[in-house]
């Protein structure tokens, strides 16, 4: 019989699947993550709020404007995106030089405020938003039966993943955001404007967030502490792979969401926890992350 | 320099004391203080938080404000569904405060903290939120009323009627600590107990982001009915997933632990059919309908069961004030236990463990079709008599029960 330590190969195929889902939010929002952490050298604790407002974003147009799911995979981001253009004019920009520990504390400080407004006004039991009538259904894989839509999770998280990664590694408006975090005032003389350039960057990664946040409404309730409850494990996946790398967050939130679906199988009670066990065991062998470099 | 800072403090605390002891003195016997300790921002401000703080307000406002010529107040704060929070802020209004009744909202062991406090300073307790049954069996003091629901009873309710209607194989979805636990043993024995059996269980972490893999889970059991043993955001993004992974079109859907908010936030499409039990329903008698309708002039939204226990609980308490015109808790106790409760919220009685015993309620949740109006959301499929819903007298744990 086609049996895996007692688990019948179908099934186990269909929990593979199903990791390789929540794997791409991990590495949406890691990826995000180790863009900022990269260019601008913030541990952005934000994060996790802007990915819950980029929900609440969808669910709020479409419930008061009208604005259907495809619209606003493209508005959320954008009207976040320009959020993050103030935080970072605003506040971030005044912490460069300090140590990570203030941007910490400040981009925690953004978190609790933004939950904090979301939660008075719509209250927690969270909010329901419709799949898309597109990506209704289901296909039947043969070993399971996927929802078209968590399909279309993956598939556009990887397009953007990739975009992202190219964009960065293989252009030349990537090779110059690269050397601005390298040497900032070498790349200013050669008349780049640098913060321009940073303030964008911040926008670009936040944006991805809520990107992942308005992929995540049809699937989770959007609520407003969504955020919270995601953005720790996500930490822990740019632990392991590896603060600032690119591709090293891509693979290792895939890799993650792998990991923990095969937990939930043969060992449910531990995963929450097994991305946690992991990164410890990372942090001991190679101290960097499995992608990034000793500095 | 230092031992000037000193006297300075050691100024301060005396002080303070100093204060304390003289607002006691002058707050305990003008005015009947009323507390309320709940959840007002976390999981669970919805079923409870400001609307049950609401409630309880509209009962003051029913007795004019007044009891026994006496001017009541009512003081509510957060306990954040920490424990420690909830016994120290239960401890400065007993010391300082001058509170004569506390009310504890959700959250068992906020209320098992709180109950252990209010015992220690002798003064009336009535949980109305918390689900642990330990509050009238191993932990039950002369203080403590447990007024609206415990876990028992919802297990009694659901597993017991559904099992009747039919579902007879389970899958239990588990959040794995002590709560979900319990939950679902009770559940196990009831649906026993009943003639049905469980099939299999899976625990699933606390505030797990994705429940598809536990449901896939479940669906190869090939069970009738998937109990889910967990609470608030858990049940709510479980029920999503089941409907997405279609779930819903082999299994049929029992909430262990489900409030009317619950059902709001889901919407009718994803719920219906589903079974819980619950003590109340807005929607249940005139009575009910009209107090409902003043709720939600002021919160706008219905009123869940612990929003108008809240107010039934309030309001039994100042009866028992004016009836023997004193707020001495062990006057106010015997009262409370004596006299009947007698609302729009229930028809029952106070047990010397301290249980109050009435009418349970299995609800099934209507199609959207059937639904007439907003939160209009279920249909009342069996009346559960309290005597069957909660644990008999005789079976209670509760050391100050005679045998």
């Amino acid at each position: 019989m086609t049996d895996f330590f007692g688990i019948p190969l179908p099934a186990l195929l269909g929990q593979l699947l199903l990791g390789l889902v929540n794997g791409s939010f991990y590495a949406m929002l890691s990826l995000g993550l180790a863009v900022i952490f990269g260019m601008l050298n913030i541990i952005n604790f934000a994060h996790g709020a802007l990915y819950m407002m980029g929900a609440f974003l969808a669910w709020i147009g479409l419930e008061t404007l009208g604005l259907n799911y495809w619209t606003m995979l493209l508005v959320a981001p954008l009207v976040v995106g320009v959020l993050g253009i103030l935080i970072e004019r605003l506040l971030l920009q005044w912490l460069y030089k300090l140590d990570h520990l203030y941007g910490l504390l400040l981009t925690f400080g953004i978190t609790l405020v933004v939950e904090g407004l979301f939660r008075s006004f719509y209250g927690v039991s969270g909010q329901p938003y419709p799949v898309p009538d597109a990506l209704l259904g289901a296909t039947n894989l043969g070993f399971m039966v996927l929802p078209n839509y968590r399909a279309w999770v993956v598939a556009a998280s990887l397009v953007v993943c990739l975009a992202v990664w190219a964009l960065i590694e293989k252009t030349s408006l990537g090779a110059t955001l690269r050397a601005g975090t390298e040497n900032p005032r070498l790349v200013q003389a050669f008349g780049i404007n640098v913060p321009l350039m940073i303030t964008l960057t911040y926008a670009g990664g936040v944006a991805l967030a809520a990107f992942a946040g308005v992929l995540a409404a049809p699937v989770l309730q959007v609520s407003p502490l969504m955020g919270s409850n995601l953005i720790i494990v996500v930490f822990a996946v740019v632990v392991i792979g590896g603060m600032g790398s690119i591709l090293g967050s891509i693979l290792t939130g895939l890799g993650l969401g792998v990991i923990e679906g095969l937990t939930k199988v043969f060992y449910p009670e531990a995963s929450n926890t097994v991305v946690f066990a992991i990164m410890a065991v990372v942090l001991l062998i190679r101290p960097a992350g499995l992608f990034g470099k000793e500095k | 320099m230092k031992s000037h800072a000193m006297k300075r403090v050691a100024l301060a605390a005396v002080a303070a004391c100093g204060f304390g002891g003289a607002a006691h003195a002058q707050v305990s016997g003008d005015v009947v203080k009323i507390g309320i300790i709940t959840d007002l921002s976390g999981l669970y401000a919805d079923i409870d938080g400001t609307g049950g703080v609401e409630a309880v307000k509209m009962a003051v406002a029913d007795m004019k404000g007044q009891v026994a010529g006496k001017k009541i107040e009512v003081i509510f704060a957060d306990h954040q569904n920490k424990a420690d929070v909830a016994a120290s802020k239960a401890r400065e209004w007993f010391d300082t405060q001058g509170v004569d009744m506390l009310l504890g909202g959700t959250n068992s062991a906020t209320n098992l903290a709180m109950a252990k406090v209010a015992a220690e300073k002798k003064k009336p307790f009535i949980s109305i939120g918390a689900g642990t049954a330990r509050l009238t069996n191993e932990d039950c003091t002369p203080y403590t009323i447990h007024y609206a629901y415990d876990t028992v009873a919802l297990a009694n309710g659901t597993g017991g009627a559904v099992v009747k209607a039919g579902g007879k194989s389970w899958f239990f979805l588990t959040a794995d600590y002590a709560f979900g636990q319990s939950l679902q043993s009770d559940t196990t024995a009831v649906v026993q107990k009943n003639g049905g059996q469980v099939l299999g269980s899976v625990r699933h972490p606390l505030s797990a982001s994705d429940f598809s893999s536990f449901l896939l889970q479940a669906q190869s059991s090939k069970a009738q009915i998937l109990g889910l043993a967990n609470a608030g955001g858990d049940t709510i993004n479980a029920i999503k997933a089941a409907n997405e992974f279609g779930v819903t079109k082999t299994m049929k859907l029992a909430g262990l632990l489900m409030f009317i908010n619950d059902i709001h936030s889901l919407g009718l499409n994803l719920t219906q059919g589903m079974y819980m039990t619950d003590s109340w329903y807005w929607n249940q008698s005139p009575e009910a309908r009209a107090w409902a309708r003043r709720f939600f002039e002021k919160m706008k939204r219905m009123p869940s069961s612990l929003q108008a226990a809240d107010y039934s609980a309030a309001m039994h308490y100042l009866k028992a004030v004016e009836a023997t015109k004193s707020d001495d808790a062990d006057k106010v106790m015997a009262e409370m236990k004596k006299a009947p409760v007698n609302d729009f919220y229930a028809k029952g009685t106070i047990r010397s463990d301290g249980r109050g015993v009435h009418d349970m309620f299995l609800l099934q949740v209507k199609s959207p079709k059937e639904s007439t109006e907003p939160w209009d959301y279920f249909k009342v499929v069996a009346k559960i008599p309290g005597d069957e819903a909660f644990t008999k007298l005789a079976d209670s744990k509760c050391p100050l029960v005679k045998k």
